[in-house]
């Protein structure tokens, strides 16, 4: 659902200006990349557990957190291991992981509503050339808007497919899954048009 | 005023309207016609979704082939599928973004939506997620991101066909009382039986045109006939 990554609450972190949260994400990942030491990823635990204790999300949810990117996390050690030895095993996976959870704590800690405001604040000064920050607005809105619709659609469509005692059939998911997707696609643009979003700037 | 002159259309060699000559003047309008009878192409002709491949469509003075922007500005389009016609994430949202060309400061457009919602009776849920509503707040709020703009004429493509009766009466008390000229594409009977004027379509022409009454009385009989 729309409101399944934030944890609505009050702490410090919460009323943080967007801007501020999201600059901080940008450096705070910046410089873990870039300082290329087991001691990066180390430190940036520590600092990322601590914020996100300091916001009253509470330790359970940082594990969980964790323990959903267990399999990304063996996979790519595996791999950097391999590749590039322990110590580069170490920087990379673990400033993944960090940054991960670092983007986790933000969007935990922020409305949809208010991120929106800020991505269109921040594009303004890119009107100039050609950048409109109501579409980018408007197709971020619409992403988040058509994941519960296609949920929704996917639920109805493994009901039908179940009715009709096809439990197992992927053709009889997929297909009408694909073809009700696309109906909706264009519903939705049929509405966008009626609404006036092609109409350039008014009269 | 709506005008349909000579209006045909055709999708690849089916055609699906043929030679309509209307003259709408009256407030409420509604139109009936079997499954595949032509009467939503003939709805989306009105705001130019549907560009008719013969004939023209005036509203208001304005040609929807020629003046499309400016016809759609005027007309407001209501979807069977509420879910569809939502845009945006929350309901207050929805309403804020039909706002975002009215030059309104922040503080208004939050007055307009909040009032709007109030009106809609939506005012409790102005920050839930659109997909938790029930069918007929969607088609309430779809409604009321059409209003807010204050168009002159409302075109409805059977609003209340997925709502409770509950709902389809609201949404039929609702675009009673509404001041623009309203057109209605329905198949619900009782909806249609109290309207001034009834347009009944049937293999893209028109059949009939009258009060709701003789209307319905056409349509049962169509439908009964082929029922045989």
């Amino acid at each position: 659902m729309l409101t399944s990554l934030y944890v609505p609450g009050h702490s410090w972190l919460h009323r943080a200006p967007v801007g501020g949260k999201v600059l901080g994400l940008l450096v705070a990942t910046t410089l873990l990349l870039a300082w290329r030491d087991p001691a990066a990823p180390a430190l940036g635990a520590v600092v990322v557990a601590a914020v996100h204790l300091g916001a009253g999300l509470g330790v359970r949810r940082l594990l969980a957190q964790v323990w959903a990117l267990r399999w990304v996390v063996a996979v790519l050690a595996v791999l950097q291991w391999w590749a590039a030895g322990p110590r580069e095993a170490v920087v990379v996976v673990g400033g993944l992981l960090v940054a991960i959870l670092a983007a986790g704590v933000v969007t935990a800690t922020t409305r949809i509503e208010a991120m929106m405001d800020a991505v269109v604040g921040a594009l303004g000064p890119l009107r100039r050339v050609g950048v409109d920050p109501d579409r980018v607005a408007l197709a971020l809105g619409l992403t988040i808007r058509t994941v519960p619709a296609l949920t929704g659609i996917a639920r109805e469509v493994a009901d039908a497919r179940a009715a009709r005692g096809m439990g197992r059939s992927p053709r009889a998911l997929l297909v009408p899954l694909v073809v009700r997707a696309v109906r909706h696609a264009d519903a939705v643009g049929d509405a966008l048009v009626a609404r006036g979003v092609d109409d350039g700037p008014g009269e | 005023m709506i005008t349909f002159d000579g209006v045909g259309h055709r999708f690849g060699d089916r055609t699906v309207l043929r030679g309509i000559d209307l003259d709408l003047r009256e407030r409420f309008v509604g139109v009936v016609g079997a499954n595949g009878s032509g009467k939503s192409t003939l709805a989306r002709c009105v705001n130019g979704l549907v560009r008719p491949t013969s004939g023209r469509v005036v509203v208001d003075g304005l040609d929807v082939g020629r003046q499309t922007a400016r016809v759609r500005r005027r007309v407001g389009f209501v979807f069977p599928d509420p879910a569809a016609q939502i845009v945006m994430p929350t309901p207050a949202e929805d309403v804020a973004f039909s706002l975002r060309r009215a030059g309104l400061s922040r503080s208004q457009t939050t007055a307009r939506v909040e009032e709007t919602l109030e009106r809609f009776g939506l005012a409790g849920h102005a920050d839930h997620p659109a997909g938790l509503l029930s069918s007929g707040q969607r088609q309430l709020l779809a409604l009321a991101s059409i209003l807010v703009t204050e168009p002159d004429v409302l075109v409805c493509d059977e609003p209340t066909t997925l709502l409770d009766l509950r709902h389809t009466r609201r949404v039929a008390a609702l675009l009673h009382g509404l001041p623009q000229q309203v057109l209605m594409v329905t198949h619900d009977l009782e909806l249609l039986g109290g309207l001034e004027r009834v347009i009944v379509v049937d293999e893209g022409r028109v059949v009939a045109d009258g009060d709701g009454p003789a209307g319905v009385a056409t349509y049962r009989a169509l439908m009964e006939a082929d029922a045989c």
